[in-house]
């Protein structure tokens, strides 16, 4: 099944032919024509909500489409549910995995899949398979590993193989690599390619221009419901391919004059931290952010990043164990019995690196969480009871002023695009005009048009005369955004640099722990 | 976009639901050879159609309001309170302590101390478990069911052995001064000039029930309080995050679910007994849960669920009377109910979400 002899069938993998669907007065999609040849890599870019993960939910049986044809191979079929999906020879990896944490790998490979009612045939089957597929494809996983003790690149390949394993001639990756460190995503690329080279055909759903002209071989544009454009990666550059997606000009380079540093904001000196677990994640910090500068923290994520959030954050996790000193503004700050409500009285805003699970209440109101964490601050407060109308007005202006789409207060959050959802949280914020404002992956899963005005506000808060503290894994956020660079690595500082007397080379070597000789950052360990 | 109106999400699911469920018994009831017609007569006629039938009516569905509420309280905080049972029966330990043990000289003094006891030993009876879930991760579902069980041992200790008057054969304390006694509903209806619900136990806790109803309202939804109530129980990281302590709201949410469900007493320990006895909360600990998830939650929703749930308590008595029909199977009836309401509330909601975009669809193009 897996490498059809070519010639036999050279229909394309799939062709949609008018493809249209609507969720009440939503057009979600309008009449999209899409035709992926058999081998090769197919990008479909475009904002959040342009429709992408509409269309490939009618593809995979989630939806079935108002109009229009589906043909796999070149049979029209009607794609039902994701039974028939899976039948036509379709697999999907999602963006959140959908695997049992506490089964093994082997386990969940089969789940769904099983030969019989006595598992064992299947799992001597499927051990055997996995083998198989991990010489071919470099996706090794130990097969009896527990879900939950892999790493999120290796929790993503027992998806491939899952898909692989009722296999799949046609692989649908939602968004794969955000989630995933620079050098899972390239290992990632590889599999990719070993899966095309093999014959099967490989469509990618992201917003992130590189990824397309790294690995796609063609690449179709959607925009609000419609496929704009469809053409081969090479071409085409990411300039034409953003003005495309977000239908007009767009600043890929963060415009911001150079900074004028003040006096320092935040300083951190020997920050140490052993987690509840006794692994020791910062091994002594020290960092100074001034007022008027945007510091970048570069390094994969799992280095010491989020702890170090947390922790100027005011919410630490819980039994962990502290040491050094923080002050902001000259004033030191409490390292325990401290919380995320003095935090914020004290002049720190904080964006957090998953606005889904930590900045909103995903249930709540768009106008409750523009309030969320500042819902104690007098002009809220309306004797005993909290001031709705005054929150709610002040919602409506922050919604109005960072553009937040569909202008509506009393919209559940989680009905927001994850763009809309970030420049709720960065409203919020950033108009709370803090002295420092921690910000971690800003624009993580946002789209092109909200990157740009995040990015902008960001930089309005710098000359503003506030320090700005970024957290990032996306290398060209830190390179564009950042005054100063800080490189972490295994919870120290491997080095500071200037963006623009740096490389990406350079830093690179940094995030991989790789001291340049003449640092002796080496020295205390 | 919501994927059916509100009205079909808060009346037409539970409606549907509860058809079902009465359908279902109905089966039941014809294959042991009665009449489910019969039987709907018997309940709609004892429980609803004359004043005694809704006195006592009233009276079960205060029950239920105050555990309802409860659960409701403690759900919003993403805790589920199984102990409204022994929060109920150690906050009629409360009343009765405040009532046998202070003289009053007048039920409206006498009220609201009695209330202070009842709500202070339910919140008590809650602190140990809330405590230990949000201090040493303890499943509260587990500490709650356990705390069920000691209260129990502990009042039937209490009754047999302290409470217990002199010479008496029954384990429960003595009478409350007649001065403590609370105004019946018909006492109320003859002072206005009108007969009603002749000696049925339903009282002036009636009212106190939809006043809380009303403050739990306020409390969820316009206080401070309320709002990182809500937050807590939607996502615990983002409390955290928002500078909210878990500890400090799974504490004070305990408290208040707990002093609601032990509020209960004033209904049927000061209300209607006027004594405290052994199993006096008869199980509206739990029935309470059944409420809040029929009632969705919401003060409104807990105050119909309880006025149906009272229906079936004072319907299913009846049946037990008038007709051949087994009073276990009055329990059936009940359980089928909760199960179709609460457990099986998704059996029903999903085909009527997408009856409603289908009929969404063909009205859009």
């Amino acid at each position: 099944m897996t490498a059809r002899s070519g010639a036999e069938n050279m229909a394309p993998a799939i062709e949609l032919r008018g493809i249209s669907k609507a969720f009440g007065p939503v057009q979600a999609n309008k009449g999209i024509d899409l035709l992926v040849p058999r081998g090769t890599i197919h990008g479909i870019i475009g904002e959040n909500g342009a429709g992408k993960s509409t269309l490939m939910s009618i593809l995979y049986g989630f939806y079935r489409p108002d109009s229009g044809e589906i043909l796999i191979g070149g049979k029209p079929i009607a794609i039902t549910d994701s039974l028939t999906a899976i039948r036509a020879g379709i697999g999907m990896v999602f963006q959140h995995f959908k695997l049992v944490q506490n089964f093994t790998v082997l386990e969940n490979i089969i789940l769904g899949a099983e030969d019989g009612p006595m598992l064992r045939t299947s799992l001597g089957r499927a051990r055997a398979e996995l083998k198989r597929l991990a010489e071919e494809y470099e996706l090794q996983v130990d097969p009896d590993a527990l879900i939950e003790e892999l790493s999120v690149g290796h929790q993503q390949r027992v998806e491939i193989l899952k898909a692989l394993y009722r296999q799949a001639d046609i692989l649908i990756l939602d968004e794969p690599t955000g989630v995933l460190t620079p050098a899972e995503a390239d290992h990632l690329f590889r599999i990719l390619r070993g899966l095309r080279d093999e014959g099967k055909t490989i469509i990618l759903i992201t917003h992130k221009l590189r990824e397309i002209m790294e690995i796609t071989d063609n690449v179709s544009v959607m925009r609000r419901g419609e496929m704009v454009a469809s053409v081969k990666t090479a071409e085409t550059n990411p300039t034409a391919l953003a003005e495309l997606m977000v239908g007009r000009k767009v600043l890929l380079r963060v415009d911001k004059a150079p900074a004028r540093p003040g006096a320092p904001v935040l300083e951190v000196r020997d920050l140490r931290m052993v987690d509840a677990d006794g692994v020791e994640r910062l091994r002594g910090i020290d960092l100074s952010i001034r007022a008027g500068e945007i510091v970048g923290i570069a390094g994969v994520a799992g280095n010491g990043q989020t702890q170090l959030l947390e922790i100027l954050g005011g919410y630490p996790e819980p039994g962990a164990k502290l040491a050094g000193e923080i002050t902001l503004k000259g004033q030191p700050l409490a390292l325990k019995g401290s919380d995320a409500r003095a935090r914020r009285r004290a002049g720190i805003g904080h964006v957090p690196e998953d606005r889904q699970v930590e900045g909103l209440i995903m249930d709540f109101t768009a106008w409750e969480n523009v309030a969320f964490g500042y819902h104690d601050a007098p002009e809220f407060q309306n004797g005993l009871m909290m001031d709705n109308a005054a929150i709610r007005a002040d919602a409506v202006g922050k919604i109005e002023r960072f553009d937040v789409r569909p202008p509506n207060p009393d919209l559940a959050s989680k009905n927001f695009s994850g763009g809309n959802q970030q420049k709720i949280v960065v409203a919020r914020e950033v108009e709370r005009n803090p002295d420092l404002l921690l910000i971690g992956q800003p624009t993580r899963g946002v789209d092109i048009g909200a990157i740009e005005f995040i990015h902008k506000r960001i930089v309005a808060l710098r000359d503003a005369g506030k320090a700005v503290l970024l957290v990032s894994v996306e290398l060209d956020e830190i390179m564009s955004l950042s005054d100063r660079i800080a490189v972490m690595f295994d919870g120290r500082i491997m080095g500071e640099r200037l963006p623009e007397q740096t490389t990406a080379g350079d830093l690179g070597c940094l995030m991989a722990g790789v001291a340049p000789s003449d640092q002796d950052a080496e020295a205390g360990a | 976009m919501e994927r059916m109106p509100k009205w079909a999400d808060v009346i037409l699911t539970p409606l549907i639901s509860l058809v079902l469920a009465f359908a279902i018994s109905a089966l039941v009831i014809l294959a042991i050879g009665e009449s489910p017609v019969e039987a709907l007569k018997v309940m709609v006629e004892g429980a609803l159609l004359s004043s005694y039938g809704w006195g006592y009516t009233l009276y079960y569905a205060t029950n239920f309001v105050f555990t309802g509420l409860a659960v409701m309280v403690a759900y919003h905080a993403g805790l589920f309170n199984i102990g409204g049972e022994g929060q109920a029966a150690i906050g009629g330990l409360g009343v009765t302590l405040v009532l046998l043990y202070l003289p009053w000289p007048h039920w409206a003094l006498a009220l609201p101390a009695a209330m202070v006891g009842a709500a202070l030993f339910g919140a008590l009876w809650a602190l140990i478990p809330a405590w230990l879930q949000a201090r040493r991760g303890s499943h509260i579902v587990i500490t709650t069911i356990m705390f069920n069980f000691i209260a129990a041992a502990l009042l039937n200790y209490l009754l047999v052995n302290v409470l217990r008057p002199q010479g008496s054969m029954d384990p429960a304390s003595a009478s409350f001064p007649p001065a403590t006694h609370l105004p019946k509903l018909s006492d109320m209806a003859l002072g206005l000039g009108f007969e009603w619900g002749k000696n049925t136990p339903a009282n002036i806790t009636f009212f106190i029930a939809i006043g809380a109803c009303l403050l739990v309202w306020l409390l969820i939804w316009r206080t401070r309080l309320g709002y990182e109530i809500r937050a807590l129980g939607k996502s615990e990281p983002a409390a955290v995050y928002a500078g909210i302590s878990p500890t400090r709201i799974i504490v004070i949410a305990m408290l208040i679910s707990g002093a609601l469900a032990g509020l209960m007493a004033i209904n049927n320990v000061m209300g209607e007994a006027e004594r405290l006895i052994f199993n006096a909360v008869e199980g509206a600990g739990f029935i309470g849960i059944a409420v809040a998830l029929m009632g969705r939650n919401h003060p409104f929703g807990v105050f119909l669920a309880a006025l149906l749930f009272g229906f079936l308590y004072q319907g299913g008595g009846e049946l037990a009377l008038w007709t051949t029909i087994p009073r276990e199977l009055i329990i059936v009836i009940q359980a089928l109910v909760i199960l179709f309401t609460g457990a099986l509330d998704n059996m029903v909601r999903m085909p009527l979400e997408r009856f409603f975009m289908a009929m969404r669809k063909r009205g859009g193009a």
